[in-house]
């Protein structure tokens, strides 16, 4: 018999702000344990909590951005369990009434696009570090009350592939609205899984498996695709689908049972009477509104339109929001913005990718820069090797006018054909014998003379204009 | 002139602002009589006397130089601190072995306030533990007495708050209260004792019992007094986002010339039940009369859900508290069990020993209310009770003023002869609705029952009415006279 999987995710995400969801303590990484902490983060016996703001305000954002209904009222649960790593012995969420709700992605799938609803978005505090050693366990609290905002979808993926797709698309809008870093590995995006399967075609969904534990996209598919194989092995051999949350192994590459329903924590939900629900005017939520960026897609297409793009270079600048910031702020005073995004995809984008010394700027007088340097180029002012050299200390600003330092330091283009010409005779005069091997049918000699060319200009011949006379004077020679 | 430890804090106020005594005299002359009467009474857990009377010196050394600001309206003054309040450096206990040798590392936000009004943390009171109990019996380090008669209690959870004031072994205390816990001991201990109004003084450092009813308050010899201290404990926090951003009125300017003229008081039925001592009845219909005479209209009024106040408050209290006391677990701090081998003993063993039979008690309560297939049937329904209990109050607070009512059912009870814990709660009858709705209220004493054991009066005015209950408060003190 065929089966179908049933697939649904639940994502945390943790939220870009500069302090702790419930008090004032700043979020940093890579800091001694326990020194990001204070009576209201370590569960201090009288310490409350106080919203923060700016973690509703990325909720929303994101809940915008993904099409959910923003709750104009919404209120937070405590979520009671016992362990160390949650210094109160609740987590504080919202359980009944979340920020977002509904909502989807659309995502790429073999059979075309496929929305991927999501049920609500909610927000809560993420839970301390636990460390094990040797002979005991420690609890650092730096990362314990950082805003977490979880994001759960219907389960409406029917294999590992969609998940990962529904994965990718949210974080990239996430990380393009500047909501999170979505960087899997340092944890601040998490995902466990719900995976059922029935037979292809049922309406009634099999018995539901919860998967945690995963650390990386990779993991998740790997997570996925054992857990489909395991649940169609039970069935063949008649063996029962407990409904039970299970751990990915990375190790052994398998799942193995956390615990069944049965043992399942009853959390004991009940309002958070510490804080006073969160009231959303329309001005507020179009306040926010506003601050979202163009999407990926939507900015693709446009950009495609207003520069003449590829939809290639279209896609892959759109992908990355600061670049794409970057190369429309220069687009605007380029001569040519078709032929500054070739520019820029191949040499400003190597630039950036390369290690520097100085941090690289994209901010707009950086792009003014930039746009000037390639518009002496388009200009014929510069030739090619020059803009290439020119291009680390425009970015970097050490030349604040292109202009002027082309200028001040004689590095203008020879276009000048009579002293080009007296270049290639003085080349041909001095090296006879590579005359004779351009004679003799070596055409990569030309190559040779090009270069001469260059040196005997100083660097300032365009070797795009060299080429063609070189081959011209060396066949009359033949 | 009467003893320095005698003094209210007007009083205490006038002296030191003509320097006819200094602050470290005061705090002095309070150490003084704690050793000489505490030893039978048995108010103060702990008293830091070095530090008050640095902290005394301080506020000489402000008053010499003349160089007092405007907040500093109680500059020199000593207050005693129940001990669930945080203060930097001091012990927190909530009279709980769990909490044993814990020390503060802050200052709750009415104690910052009290700070900035140049106020001395001096001492801390004894109390039911984690403020669960009417008698300060569940206290785990010792019996408070009531200073009337040292057979009795003073009433709970503030005993000991109330005990130092009506034993005259503070100026005035902190007190909280959650279903009672100023007032019911206040009227035992002949105390003036104020719930305000909830969100109206800031729980921030406050050891949470239930975080929707807590609330601080001040227990003092006199309704002016009470409006002076409430004065720099109320108003808008931005570490408690339940404080709205309300205006505090000035309440001694409240009080001043208060008259009941005109005044309509309402005696809700439902208040005066069989099973009301007899004495405590007599005194609240004198206090009537005395309203009455005063000029005040007495009108009444009905709160038709308050048998039902009882139920709600003793599911919604503890639930609240099953989850608030969850973090004394024994990981980051206070007790913390040497038999334990696993995270689950650590936990379970910690608490085992940490917590009495009361805290426990309620805890189970209140995990049980909340739990998995009860929560509408409990939780969920007290809350929809509770909601009418609120209405109650506002339909009568659109008849009349403030309310009347007695405060406890009775005066107060032997050491050890309440063994039952309900009838234990049932002391609480009287103040708990108030506590469910968030009005203010207050207890005001009002005679001695046999003519030994205070009795109080509560009035009820509506929220953020502070200054209409001090009013009425003040105008009753005035017209019932010494007592």
């Amino acid at each position: 018999m065929e089966f179908e999987n049933t697939i649904g995710l639940e994502t945390h995400v943790q939220l870009k702000t500069n302090t702790k969801m419930f008090c004032g303590c700043l979020l940093k990484t890579g800091c001694e344990p326990n020194t990001n902490v204070c009576p209201v983060c370590l569960g201090y016996p009288g310490a409350l909590p106080m919203m923060n703001k700016e973690a509703v305000k990325l909720t929303v954002m994101s809940g915008l951005m993904l099409g959910c209904e923003i709750n104009r009222h919404a209120t937070f649960d405590r979520k009671n369990y016992f362990y160390p790593d949650m210094a109160k012995d609740y987590q504080i969420s919202e359980n009944g009434q979340p920020l977002c709700i509904g909502g989807g992605v659309t995502i790429d799938t073999p059979a075309g696009k496929k929305f991927i609803r999501i049920n609500h978005i909610h927000l809560e505090e993420d839970a301390a570090k636990i460390n094990h050693y040797a002979a005991h366990s420690g609890v650092d609290f730096n990362r314990g009350g950082t805003p977490l905002m979880e994001i759960v979808s219907e389960p409406d993926m029917a294999s590992a592939d969609e998940a990962i797709a529904y994965l990718t698309a949210l974080k990239e809008m996430l990380v393009y609205a500047g909501v999170s870093d979505c960087n899997l590995e340092d944890g601040n995006m998490r995902s466990d899984v719900n995976i059922s399967i029935r037979p292809a075609g049922a309406t009634a969904l099999g018995t539901k498996v919860e998967i945690k534990n995963m650390n990386s996209f990779s993991g998740i598919h790997a997570a996925l695709e054992y857990e489909a194989k395991r649940q169609r092995y039970n069935v063949a051999h008649n063996i029962p689908i407990i409904q039970e949350t299970r751990r990915w192994d990375s190790d052994a590459l398998e799942t193995a049972s956390m615990r069944s329903k049965e043992n399942a924590h009853d959390y004991r939900y009940f309002p958070e009477p510490d804080l006073v629900p969160v009231e959303l005017s329309e001005e507020q939520i179009e306040e926010w509104k506003g601050l979202l960026p163009e999407l990926p897609e939507a900015r693709r297409n446009r950009m495609m339109a207003d520069y003449g793009l590829t939809e290639y270079d279209a896609e892959v600048l759109a992908q990355a929001r600061e670049r794409a910031d970057f190369f429309e702020a220069a687009a605007k005073t380029s001569k040519n913005a078709k032929l500054l995004c070739n520019f820029f995809m191949s040499d400003v984008m190597a630039w950036f990718n390369a290690e520097h010394e100085e941090e690289p700027q994209t901010d707009a007088e950086a792009a003014a820069r930039l746009s000037a340097l390639f518009n002496l180029s388009l200009d014929g002012k510069i030739n090619g090797p020059t803009l290439k050299e020119l291009l680390p200390e425009v970015l970097e600003g050490e030349i604040a006018d292109p202009a002027k330092t082309v200028e001040e330091h004689g590095l203008g283009a020879v276009n000048d054909t009579a002293q080009l010409e007296e270049f290639i005779r003085q080349a041909i005069a001095a090296n006879p014998k590579s005359v004779a091997d351009f004679k003799a049918g070596k055409k990569a000699a030309a190559g040779f003379f090009v270069g001469q060319v260059m040196k005997l200009s100083k660097g300032k011949a365009d070797p795009k204009v060299v080429a063609p006379m070189v081959n011209k004077i060396l066949s009359a020679l033949a | 002139m009467s003893e320095l430890y005698e003094l209210g804090i007007k009083e205490a106020k006038a002296l030191l602002d003509k320097r006819e005594a200094s602050s470290e005299e005061l705090v002095r002359a309070l150490i003084a009589r704690k050793n000489a009467a505490d030893g039978e009474i048995g108010a103060y857990l702990t008293f830091d006397e070095e530090g008050a009377i640095n902290a005394a010196l301080e506020a000489d050394t402000i008053l010499a130089q003349e160089g007092r600001t405007a907040e500093q309206t109680l500059l020199g003054v000593p207050f005693g601190i129940k001990d669930l309040i945080n203060v930097a450096g001091q012990p927190c206990t909530c009279s709980s072995k769990i909490l044993e040798g814990y020390v503060s590392p802050y200052d709750a936000t009415v104690v910052k306030n009290l700070k900035a009004a140049g106020a001395v943390c001096a001492g801390r009171l004894n109390m039911d533990q984690f403020a669960m109990g009417s008698s300060t019996e569940t206290s785990a380090f010792k019996t408070t007495h009531n200073p009337y008669d040292l057979s009795r209690v003073p009433g709970g959870s503030s005993g000991g708050s109330a005990a130092a004031v009506g034993g005259n072994l503070a100026i005035a205390t902190l007190g909280t209260d959650t279903g009672g816990s100023i007032r019911q001991p206040a009227s035992f201990c002949n105390c003036v004792g104020v719930k305000p109004s909830y969100g109206r003084v800031s729980r921030f450092g406050v050891t949470a019992f239930a975080s929707s009813l807590d609330q601080v308050g001040p227990m003092t010899k006199s309704v002016e007094d009470a409006a002076l201290l409430l004065q720099v404990l109320a108003g808008h926090d931005e570490m408690d986002g339940t404080t709205p951003k309300i205006a505090v009125p000035d309440y001694s300017k409240a009080i001043e010339g208060a008259s009941l003229k005109g005044v309509r008081l309402g005696l809700p039925k439902e208040y005066f039940v069989d099973g009301l001592d007899g004495e405590v009845k007599r005194i609240t219909e004198a206090a009537i009369k005395t309203c009455t005479d005063a000029g005040a209209e007495i009108v009444e009024v009905s709160l038709p859900h308050t048998e039902y106040a009882m139920a709600v408050y003793y599911i919604v209290a503890p639930a609240e508290a099953s989850a608030n006391l969850a973090r004394f677990d024994g990981v980051r701090y206070g007790h913390r069990s040497t038999r334990s081998d696993s995270v689950f003993n650590l936990y379970t063993r910690s608490r085992a020993e940490g917590f009495g039979p009361e805290v426990k008690r309620r805890i189970i309560m209140g995990t049980y209310v909340l739990s998995s297939g009860y929560y509408d049937a409990y939780y969920g329904r007290a809350l929809k009770v509770r909601t009418l209990i609120k209405r109650d109050f506002d339909n009568a607070f659109g008849k009349v003023d403030a309310l009347i009512t007695p405060v406890a059912p009775t005066p107060a009870f032997k050491l050890g002869e309440v063994q039952d814990p309900v009838t234990m709660y049932l002391n609480d009858l009287f103040t708990i609705p108030a506590s469910l709705a968030g009005v203010c209220a207050a207890s005001i004493p009002a005679g001695f029952a046999g003519g030994k054991l205070p009795v109080g009066v509560q009035f009820i005015a509506p929220g953020f009415a502070e200054d209409t209950l001090l009013k009425v408060s003040k105008a009753y003190e005035d017209a019932r006279g010494v007592l």
